[in-house]
């Protein structure tokens, strides 16, 4: 972190005059290109009301965990959203019922439990509340340290599974001729999807986290050809939109979360003007 | 038990073949499939056809391995004994997305290279692909994305797809459907001219009878059970097809 620190301090910027906005950057920096390479994959896989309902879900693990007197309820969150996800997978394997509906299903359900237990005994909810709008400032060099190790282990899964993971969203019944168990890499992506949702819930918000998981590939698709695009395209425009988005906060004062929402915002709306010139 | 004799498929002269013996399908106390031999020949073009809900799909994915089964499917290589059969299979299209950014060399990339698609391809892969594209005549397609693409571009790119690696059998489902004439006058020719340079044996299921007698070498009518086989006059004039498809039978609801 020192290190940081160090390279920080040569820009010479009132902007990054405090620690917690250094830290704030260097959680941007890591965070926005991990959203951007998962925002892909949900959005081919149509999965973003998934990634939502999983946002609730670790809500409902931070209530547990706040009940259960835990030092760090957002592990209690993860492991919550890990559950959450393998059990809508079980779920939707072995019913006809369409994955949105069994989405709504899961989602209102970890959305009463979650208040259901925060409210419990007359409980007040504010405690809650930094939660669902998120605060970037909060983030400390070890979890920092924890968002790294997460891009880690995305970034390898997509050196080895990334095609089989694309033929999956794209064309099931192809990936599965091909010899790919479909099924397991569906899980696979969704423990993912779960694990990163949960972590960057409590410095982004759970009422704008989705936003960071659809726009950046939704922007992307209106103007990429292939794959290459597709990703160049959704990776640059989250990490542009968050720093933009982290400056902005700093310098009007409002949720770094909402202002990185609303620059992925503009950036769909700039590429949806675009979108004619495809092939 | 099956009331038509058929004259292709007494002993196995030619050099490879495909045997289905016996094979039955049941989900619950409903039965699926029942007792189906089926028998076809390197080279052959062979047509499934059926009303909906016959079973056409349950058998190809009964042979493709999705799908458990009693009987026995046992393939048999150019020079006697057993050998692994590997299968090409194009799947009922179109599925794509329209807005999915995956180029037809995305797709190949997906399916047959080790090296992550999202990353600039190389060379090689490129040449090989254009190659596979040459087998259907397909080149100029590389680039584009497969939601661009209209039915028939799609149903040779598939096809291309599921020739590399080459396969004994190549199994496609309703290829047909969604493709206007031309085309299907395109895909069998090349489906013709697939089968005839590689040797290899061609099992689709179709609700379009008339490319049956000018392409094909065997009819299968199954429902339930196999219902009439053998050459497509044979079959498109006997009282099963007659029963299956206009009078409605047991379909009907």
């Amino acid at each position: 972190m020192s290190l940081w620190y160090a390279i920080c301090s040569l820009i010479p910027t009132d902007f990054l005059s405090l620690d917690f906005m250094k830290n704030a950057l260097l959680a941007v920096l890591i965070m926005t290109p991990l959203f951007g390479i998962l925002s892909t994959m949900i959005v081919t896989g149509r999965m973003s009301f998934f990634s939502d309902a999983l946002g609730h879900s670790g809500f409902t693990g931070i209530a547990v965990g706040v009940l259960c007197g835990a030092a760090f309820p957002i592990y209690w969150a993860v492991g919550l959203a890990v559950l959450f996800a393998l059990l809508f997978s079980y779920v939707r394997s072995r019913t006809s019922q369409s994955a949105d509906t069994l989405i709504g299903v899961f989602s209102s359900t970890a959305v009463a439990l979650g208040i259901f237990i925060a409210t419990l005994g007359g409980g007040s909810f504010t405690k809650f509340n930094k939660y669902l709008i998120g605060d970037i400032l909060s983030v400390t060099p070890r979890e920092i340290g924890l968002l790294a190790a997460v891009l880690l282990a995305v970034a390898v899964l997509w050196v080895f599974a990334s095609n089989r993971l694309v033929l999956t969203a794209v064309h099931p019944a192809l990936a599965s001729s091909r010899g790919i168990s479909t099924a397991r890499y569906e899980t696979l992506f969704t423990v993912c999807i779960a694990v990163v949702v949960t972590l960057a819930m409590s410095w982004v918000g759970l009422m704008v986290i989705n936003s960071l998981l659809v726009l950046p590939a939704a922007a992307a698709r209106n103007i990429a050809r292939n794959l290459r695009e597709y990703h160049r395209y959704s990776i640059l425009g989250a990490l542009v939109c968050g720093l933009l988005g982290l400056i902005t906060s700093y310098y009007i004062g409002s949720s770094a979360g909402a202002a990185i929402a609303l620059y992925l915002a503009l950036f769909f709306t700039i590429t949806f003007a675009l979108r004619k010139t495809r092939a | 038990m099956i009331p038509f004799a058929y004259n292709h498929t007494g002993g196995c002269d030619r050099a490879c073949c495909l045997k289905i013996q016996d094979l039955t399908v049941r989900i619950g106390s409903d039965t699926i499939l029942d007792h189906v031999n089926l028998h076809m020949h390197c080279g052959q073009i062979v047509a499934l056809i059926g009303p909906n809900g016959a079973g056409k799909s349950t058998l190809l994915k009964c042979i493709l391995g999705q799908r458990e089964y009693e009987g026995s499917i046992t393939f048999h290589p150019a020079g006697g004994g057993t050998g692994k059969l590997r299968i090409g299979y194009v799947p009922q299209s179109p599925t794509f997305d329209r807005g999915d950014p995956v180029s037809v060399l995305d797709l190949f990339a997906c399916c047959i290279g080790r090296r992550p698609a999202f990353l600039k391809p190389k060379k090689a892969m490129r040449e090989k692909v254009l190659a596979c594209l040459a087998n259907v005549h397909g080149e100029s397609l590389i680039d584009k994305r497969v939601g661009a693409l209209s039915g028939g571009e799609l149903q040779r790119v598939l096809l291309a797809l599921a020739l590399e690696p080459m396969p004994n059998i190549l199994i496609l489902d309703e290829p047909l459907s969604g493709v206007d004439v031309e085309g299907m006058e395109l895909l069998m020719d090349m489906l013709d001219e697939i089968r005839k340079r590689f040797d290899l044996s061609i099992l689709m299921t179709t609700h379009d009878f008339s490319m049956l007698e000018k392409y094909v070498d065997q009819v299968v009518l199954i429902r339930e059970k196999v219902l009439a086989k053998g050459a497509p006059l044979e079959v498109l004039n006997s009282d099963a097809f007659y029963q299956a498809f206009h009078m409605g039978g047991g379909a009907a609801q």
